[in-house]
């Protein structure tokens, strides 16, 4: 019988006793004796030269205890931030790597852009004495968006030219022009992929402590990945050792991406704690996040599809600009390269795919990973093409998937944007997902709809990522500056209980829970007996952290390979007692036992025994058990699936209704299905967001118009129906769990489905020329009555 | 300067705070229960939701003194030991939450409409949970978590 506590089994997370009684510790409920305050002198503009920077005044304020700008930082010889990926423009050319300075020096260049910073007593008195800082700005005119960038109204950066940071290609241009020449059917469609703000609920806070007596340094901070802020802030930035520098991500209010990066504030709360030898805090608020935190997407795009009289896809051509923003972020340069073009291949067989991404510098807020990062605008351009092309050439848009689908006998399937795909049954989900929405019912509601005066649309999303990021090799050569492995350690305590240290971090995922399922399952010890400890450098050898669905890919397949190394050695103890050969010595439910005798030894024995050895032989086994191990990946994982959205639009208002929204994904093997669900369930609306609702706005100079949730329209409880969700589970062949990631799924799927049902919607009212996301009510109203 | 003392939690407290403090703040700083959250400047999260005289109220959008003499009770105060609230009890059982950081507000906005309407339907839970913003979840298991918790609340 299986365990209820084991894998595969829903269990309840061990998590959320502290969440729902208001006893999680999120880093802004920490507070260290004898603390101060930070609050930044942030830019105004866009665009300025900094022509001074008068500090005296707000030194002078009532509990003011230091403030520090620009010059400050770089004669403390403090550097830039760094970026962990290059990216080479096709003629080889490295791309532009402007210095990121922590705080501003010489020029801001976006609103936001750090110029001071304001150490005082208490938050008031802070805040009141960054407003006493006097800044001379000289305001130059601004980037605004990449229109802008490539006209060369302004240089961002003097090193970029025309304000490009790379012109990079992925495939063979001629090959694919030629290809499309002879192409029965060529689809051609602008896109937009618009720009978001992830808008985690608990704002950034980073806290820097420094020990006078052991010259150490911690930093507090919301973090997904505290070992890599770790390494890139001291390694890099302010040149300190790991051993003297400890961070610590506690609880953390979700991530979905921006909270991976290395930002200022966690810098200079760092150093400025030693310099004032007490200890700071800084908290964000919800405007500041706005204006500082890495937004996600932004790219515009115009893709073409090539297919034969049949409707098979010849090949599929992208041209696609990417806004970087101010500075290059974290991961940034990435994004829309090897986490975007590497997927164009979709569920498909297409022989041919080439991409042009080029990216720009604009005086707006640092653009980087959000939830999907690259796999989205990936999916959004291959499909919205697909449903499009369907449309034009008069083919049911799920025969034309189908028709096209690497089919589920042709794995490994090498695609021709380098990915390898290891596995996956696309036709099935596609099933799954056209009966949960009764696809067949479609046209009777389309015309209930239509009676009551309603434009109904349904539409597919088939969408594939690439996720467990990632096998360090292959990252490598592509231009990542770190490989992307995960490692995991299991302590057995002496009465049996067990605590595992994961370097992957839990900011919403339930790893405590799912972490301790696969412990429970392969050691045979209740749940209960066991802890997962994650988001502190000073209790976990290491770890890459948790973005790109990879915690339990990666992560998790560290567990798996550290769990084999206890059973080993609990084993060699196993035998020891019972006096026999480790060879013999069988494991399962937790005890140990010999084939064929009725010796036994219970799990909890074996590890009292490892702790408290009378007679063990020291020359073949040590004392103990704990074991850790390090486990990089053979390669990507790819979760696949189809989601259908069907929607009703209001031709009067033009407001859209999510009518109905169902997921079919194959994640591979799943640890605990209620986490799955809800991941799926969050990933969706963040989708559905983005088409109907989400869209960050810059003015053409580069003033930040969405700066407040007054502007910014997140997805309410309101605006979302209940979702279908179900997996197909074909597993993962090169991982010890079979598992494949299951995060960002929705995210990914969701923007395509639900704008290809609102588009067929008003296709069906005359609507030809498709619109481009969010779909407001403004929107489609204008382009109803245009028509 | 200013004097406030209010109950909180069934628990008489007393403090001085300079006349713009807000609520969540004394809540936060002063009295160290740091259920509630702060998510937003603009009261739209509704992440510090609690109740004031049994109403519920963010807690970022009134000054700490408007609570003088106010009974006032936070998520700290819902759970008896450990011993959940049904309404604590449903959003665990239901995975209504996941990084648990909007969880206070949501609970505590929640019970106050299981105390109006026992029965929720989905499309009352989803109007009344307008003003609390999660970013996790999708609301999926909210809404069934409070409909749920509101059953269970007044059984």
């Amino acid at each position: 019988m299986p365990r209820d506590d084991g894998i595969g089994a829903a269990v309840r997370r061990k998590e959320d006793f502290r969440f729902v009684t208001g006893q999680g510790s999120y880093t802004d409920d920490l507070n260290r004796p004898g603390q101060t305050y930070a609050a930044f002198v942030r830019s105004p503009h866009a665009h300025a030269t900094l022509n001074s920077v008068g500090t005296a005044a707000a030194a002078g304020m009532d509990g003011v205890v230091a403030v520090f700008t620009g010059q400050d930082l770089a004669d403390a010889e403090v550097n830039g931030l760094p970026c962990g990926w290059q990216v080479h423009s096709k003629d080889g050319e490295p791309m532009v790597e402007p210095a990121h300075p922590a705080l501003a020096q010489g020029k801001v260049r976006h609103v936001g852009d750090a110029v001071a910073v304001v150490i005082a007593e208490t938050p008031g008195q802070a805040q009141a004495a960054a407003e006493a800082v006097e800044v001379d700005y000289g305001v130059l005119p601004g980037i605004g968006n990449m229109t802008a960038a490539k006209a060369g109204k302004a240089q961002v950066h003097e090193e970029a030219a025309n304000n490009q940071c790379y012109d990079w290609e992925l495939g063979d241009e001629a090959e694919i022009d030629a290809a499309m020449a002879k192409a029965a059917h060529v689809v051609e469609l602008p896109l937009v992929n618009n720009r978001l703000i992830a808008n985690p609920i608990e704002p950034r806070v980073a806290i820097g402590d420094y020990d006078t007596a052991t010259g150490e340094h911690t930093l507090y901070t919301t973090s997904q990945n505290p070992h890599v802020i770790r390494l890139l802030m001291g390694a890099f930035v302010l040149g300190l050792p790991e051993h003297k520098l400890r961070v610590v991500a506690p609880d953390v209010g979700g991530g979905f991406g921006t909270k991976i990066f290395h930002y200022a504030e966690e810098a200079i709360v760092t150093w400025a704690a030693a310099k004032v030898r007490r200890p700071i805090k800084w908290t964000s608020d919800r405007s500041e996040a706005f204006m500082t935190d890495a937004h996600g997407r932004d790219h515009e795009t115009v893709a073409k599809l090539g297919l034969d009289a049949d409707g098979k896809f010849l090949a599929l051509k992208v041209q696609t600009d990417a806004n970087m923003g101010a500075y290059l972020s974290t991961f940034a340069p990435a994004v829309p390269t090897y986490l975007y073009a590497t997927l164009l291949a979709g569920q498909y067989t297409t022989p041919l795919v080439y991409a042009n991404v080029r990216a720009w510098f604009t005086n707006t807020v640092p653009v980087d990973a959000y939830r999907g990062a690259g796999r989205p605008e990936a999916t959004y351009v291959i499909e919205r093409i697909v449903e499009e092309a369907a449309r034009q050439i008069g083919m049911d848009p799920a025969d034309l998937r189908a028709k096209n689908f690497v089919a589920p006998d042709a794995f490994p399937y090498q695609t021709p944007v380098a990915l390898e795909y290891d596995s996956g049954n696309y036709a099935g989900t596609l099933e799954m997902a056209k009966t949960a929405i009764d696809y067949a019912g479609f046209p009777a509601r389309q015309a209930a709809s239509k009676a009551a005066g309603k434009l109904r649309g349904i539409g597919f999303s088939a969408y594939i990522e690439a996720c467990g990021i990632a096998p360090s090799a292959v990252v490598g050569s592509l231009g990542a500056r770190a490989g992307l492995y995960e490692v995991a350690n299991v302590r057995v305590h002496p009465t049996g209980s067990v605590t595992m240290h994961t370097g992957t971090h839990s900011h919403g995922q339930g790893h405590e829970t799912t972490f301790a399922q696969v412990i429970a399952e392969r050691l045979g010890v209740p749940i209960e007996n066991v802890d997962v400890v994650h988001g502190d450098t000073n209790n976990i050898p290491f770890g890459m952290g948790t973005y790109g669905s990879r915690s339990l890919a990666v992560g998790g397949s560290a567990l798996a390979k550290a769990l084999d190394k206890v059973e080993a050695k609990a084993k060699k103890i196993a035998a020891h007692l019972m006096e026999a050969s480790d060879t013999d010595v069988e494991f399962k439910d937790g005890q140990f036992t010999i084939a064929g005798t009725d010796k036994s030894v219970a799990f909890g024995d074996v590890a009292l025994t490892a702790y408290v050895p009378h007679n063990f032989p020291h020359d073949e086994l040590e004392p103990g058990l704990e074991e850790q191990a390090f486990y990089d990946p053979a390669n990507f994982t790819f979760p696949a699936g189809c989601h259908i959205a069907e929607v009703e639009i209001d031709p009067d208002t033009g407001t859209v209704t999510l009518a109905n929204f169902v997921a079919a994904d194959d994640f591979g093997n799943i640890v605990n299905p209620m986490i799955v669900e809800g991941q799926v369930h969050g990933g969706i609306a963040q989708g559905v967001g983005q088409a109907l609702l989400e869209g960050c706005v810059y003015d053409e100079d580069g003033q930040l118009v969405t700066g407040s949730y007054m502007d910014y329209a997140m997805p309410r409880a309101d605006n979302l129906p209940n979702f279908t969700v179900d997996t197909q589970v074909t597993p993962c062949p090169h991982n010890p769990l079979g598992v494949k990631g299951c995060g960002e799924a929705g995210a990914i799927a969701a923007p395509a489905a639900v704008m290809n049902a609102v588009t067929g919607a008003m296709r069906a009212a005359g609507v030809t020329k498709p619109i481009d996301m969010p779909a407001t009510p403004s929107k489609v109203w204008a382009a109803l009555n245009a028509s | 300067m200013a004097s406030v003392s209010m109950t909180i939690n069934g628990k008489q407290v007393s403090g001085e705070v300079e006349g713009r403090t807000l609520l969540v703040e004394f809540l936060r700083e002063h009295q160290r229960l740091t259920g509630t959250h702060v998510g937003c400047d603009t009261t739209q999260c509704g992440a510090c939701t609690i109740h004031m005289n049994g109403e519920a109220v963010k807690s970022c959008t009134m000054l700490a003194a408007q609570a003088d003499g106010a009974e006032v009770s936070t998520i700290e105060g819902l759970a008896n030991g450990d011993e959940l609230h049904p309404m604590q009890e449903a959003f665990r059982e239901h995975h209504g939450l996941q990084c648990g950081f909007c969880t206070p507000g949501m609970i505590m906005s929640a019970t106050a409409l299981a105390k109006r309407n026992p029965s929720p339907s989905e499309a009352d839970v989803r109007h009344w949970l307008e003003g609390n913003l999660c970013r996790c979840t999708g609301y999926h298991n909210i809404v069934k978590a409070v409909m749920a918790g509101a059953r269970a609340m007044n059984a």
